[in-house]
């Protein structure tokens, strides 16, 4: 079969079993678009923006665990698209992003809509490649998707410049159904000796903690984690990036670690003598001051990625390996012992986490006149029987959901933890909706993040995916806001806007359904009536109480027993800001 | 402390700038830099120098291991080797100087490799303290011109860094 390079890339895209791919057109893809208009397979979403583009191929790859794909146009796009790639990069989503580039000849003149795509990709993606030869190119494509999906997965780039699409120039098109790159071995089972180290360890502790994280999720690891959870009885933890892996309404779970994590799970952290990680990186936001981090413990590390072990904190039995397979060795080893864990070695250990656990750090005023955004999600969950994919933006209102939204199943929870950046909720939640559409979708947000992206409520209508959009509205930047009172003597610095669109009727005119509440009791009937629309698109904007903060919270320079707390401060509602 | 990392990668355009933009990205210092291709022309050898503790060059190492065009390096200063770097001086010379530089650089085993009314070229391998002290013993006034290599070099023994 002889192709172009414009078919061999569609061909090899449909080969890939590639089901949708996010886009926008321009000079450079032309010839790729007239490729992908000539059949009928594999499918294009036309976003409104390029960065809308990649958060929802980003969005698609957490819902389902098959990478996502975008393509975009050489020069402007290609740079709309990097706040997307960096996004997933600090993720480790599998993505593969087609780009555009000039044609051969004239790369590094400085040509129309030219831009050095490999060089400013190369510090937030996995690998890229720029393809010189179209014999190259299907090959190429299938390195893209073994990379992107293998080991730690990330994101890749794949630059095809303008002449290598040519209708006129025909190849041999064969897709190869394996690649190897003799440079490229990702490691996927444990250690032996190390693992059964680590299994000693474990059973040897009088006060263990699980902290596990979004390398769960990744790995496919959930069942095993939830397993062997179960069989230690040991307390699980969870970064924001893990929610769902392990489920959140079991009594094991003692909510989430770090900056806004629970009071308990802190706790248990700092006080640990045996911390297990699994699939989780030790992220600043996680540890707190460093010095301080969990100092009575000894720590066993599972992690994909070398690189990942003792990058922050020394840990002193190494795992390299995929988390999968590693738990699936652990738990057949602490069958086999017979040292198992006995609940008297830790009945005293789970009586303090329950000491913590009655502080009932996540309380609030449940009386307010004002919506309190917690109330929101809660009523969310409820609505939703804890059963939607929910995405969100990035602020308090992210780590609201994160804090009452008790997921259940792994590939529900979809935010943007490392590179932490607004404007992900919405495109995400499209294409989340496009891989599950009789599902329930929403997408947790601000009126600040919201705006971010906003012109995708466009591409939400195209392609009818019917979307809930939670506004937590409090006209505020809400977590600079909140830093800004803790920090600097309440100077709101440019973290309001005197102006904010009516978002009723900017959901109307991109015809949409849109929903204002300012008062508690409207809250509950609103959720019902807009999941109740399953057909249609609805913009809640939801005016909730403007002087909300999250808590409880590690303030900078602190350790994990050193929270600040709600109860300490009482609530908010009557408090007036400055 | 100072390592010298050796690193075998994909002889393909871009690789070295993976490799610089990985230290520039994570503030990691390189002192020194060679790259040129083996005798497996798809195959190049970079050596680098850098300086850190024990934690900061196991980070480098992984890191480095995680580029993907990265194929095999090991840390040249874990074990027994042998180090060389190549320079060639210009130096000034009068008529009174000619004998003085052509004896210091016999002392130094260096050759002289051009001769010009007014200067010579001195070339010299070895190790780069050698290299220093050379530089040193000769009148600041007197050099032109300094090109060195950057030090390169190979372990001792079967250990190695081969495919």
């Amino acid at each position: 079969m002889e192709l172009s390079g414009a078919q061999i890339l569609v061909q090899s895209l449909i080969d890939e079993g590639v089901e949708y791919i996010f886009g926008y057109p321009g000079g450079a893809v032309l010839h790729l678009y007239d490729a992908l208009f000539q059949q009928e397979e594999l499918k294009h979403i036309l976003v409104r923006h390029e960065q809308g583009a990649t958060h929802a191929a980003d969005g698609y790859a957490r819902a389902t665990g098959k990478p996502g794909v975008v393509l975009v146009t050489s020069g402007p796009g290609a740079t709309n698209a990097i706040t997307g790639i960096a996004t997933a990069y600090m993720d480790s989503i599998p993505m593969v992003v087609i780009s555009g580039q000039v044609s051969l000849p004239v790369i590094g003149s400085d040509a129309f809509q030219e831009v050095d795509m490999i060089g400013i990709t190369r510090p937030c993606v996995k690998h890229n490649y720029l393809v010189k030869d179209v014999t190259k190119l299907a090959e190429t494509i299938k390195k893209a998707f073994y990379v992107a999906t293998t080991g730690r997965p990330g994101p890749v780039v794949v630059d095809i410049p303008k002449d290598i699409t040519a209708p006129h120039i025909k190849v041999p098109y064969k897709y190869p159904k394996k690649v190897s790159i003799r440079s490229y071995n990702p490691i996927v089972t444990g250690h032996k000796g190390q693992i059964k180290k680590a299994v000693d360890l474990l059973l040897s502790a009088q006060k263990p903690i699980i902290y596990s994280g979004g390398g769960v999720i990744l790995g496919e690891a959930s069942k095993e984690l939830t397993e062997f959870t179960r069989i230690l009885d040991y307390p699980i933890t969870s970064t924001l990036m893990g929610l769902g892996a392990y489920p959140g309404t079991d009594k094991q779970f003692i909510g989430m670690l770090g900056m806004h994590g629970t009071y308990e799970a802190n706790m248990a952290m700092h006080e640990s003598d045996v911390i297990i990680a699994i699939g989780a990186r030790f992220d600043d936001r996680v540890t707190g001051k460093l010095d301080l981090f969990c100092p009575f413990a000894k720590i066993i590390h599972i992690d994909v990625d070398p690189a990942s072990i003792s990058k922050t904190v020394r840990v002193d039995i190494p795992i390299v390996g995929e988390v999968k397979p590693v738990l699936e060795q652990m738990i057949e080893l602490i069958k086999e012992s017979h040292k198992k864990p006995h609940k008297k070695t830790l009945e005293p250990w789970w009586n303090q986490i329950e000491q913590w656990r009655a502080v009932k750090c996540l309380e609030f005023d449940r009386e307010s006149r004002l919506i309190k955004p917690q109330h929101v999600i809660e009523q969310l969950h409820e609505v939703t029987r804890g059963d939607a994919y929910i995405t969100s933006d990035v602020g308090q209102h992210q780590m609201w959901a994160a804090q009452y939204y008790p997921f259940d199943k792994p590939r529900r929870w979809i935010n943007s933890g490392g590179l932490g950046t607004m404007g992900f909720g919405l495109p995400a939640a499209i294409g989340v909706k496009l891989a599950f559409p009789d599902a329930d979708v929403a997408c947790v947000t601000g009126e600040a993040s919201i705006q971010m992206c906003i012109q995708e409520l466009s591409t939400a209508l195209q392609y009818k995916t019917p979307i809930k959009i939670i506004n937590l509205n409090n006209r505020y930047m809400g977590m600079v806001r909140q830093w800004q009172e803790f920090s600097y003597e309440s100077r709101y610095s440019h973290s309001y806007m005197d102006t904010i669109p009516e978002f009723v009727k900017l959901a109307e005119a991109y015809g949409h359904v849109g929903i204002r509440i300012d008062k508690p009791e409207e809250v509950r009937p609103a959720l019902e009536e807009a999941f109740a629309m399953k057909d249609r698109t609805v913009f809640l904007d939801i005016i909730t109480d403007r002087t909300e903060n999250v808590y409880p919270m590690i303030e900078a320079g602190k350790g994990h027993h050193d929270m600040k707390l709600r109860v300490a401060l009482g609530t908010s509602t009557e408090r007036e800001l400055a | 402390m100072r390592h010298i990392i050796s690193i075998l990668m994909e002889n393909e355009s871009g690789a070295l700038s993976r490799v610089a933009g990985l230290f520039s990205a994570r503030g990691y210092n390189i002192e020194s830099l060679t790259v040129a291709p083996t005798e497996d022309p798809s195959l190049s050898r970079m050596t680098l120098v850098t300086r850190g503790n024990e934690d900061i060059i196991e980070q480098i190492t992984k890191q480095l291991n995680k580029l993907i065009d990265v194929v095999k390096l090991i840390d040249l200063a874990d074990s027994d080797h042998i180090e060389r770097e190549l320079m060639m001086v210009k130096i000034k010379t009068s008529e009174q100087m000619r004998d003085e530089i052509k004896r210091m650089t016999d002392i130094f085993r260096g050759k002289i490799i051009d001769v010009a009314p007014t200067t010579y070229i001195v070339e010299m391998t070895g190790p780069s303290e050698k290299l220093d002290a050379f530089i040193a013993a000769v009148d600041p006034d007197a050099i032109i011109e300094v090109v060195r290599s950057g030090p390169t070099g190979i372990s001792r023994g079967e250990k190695g860094l081969y495919l």
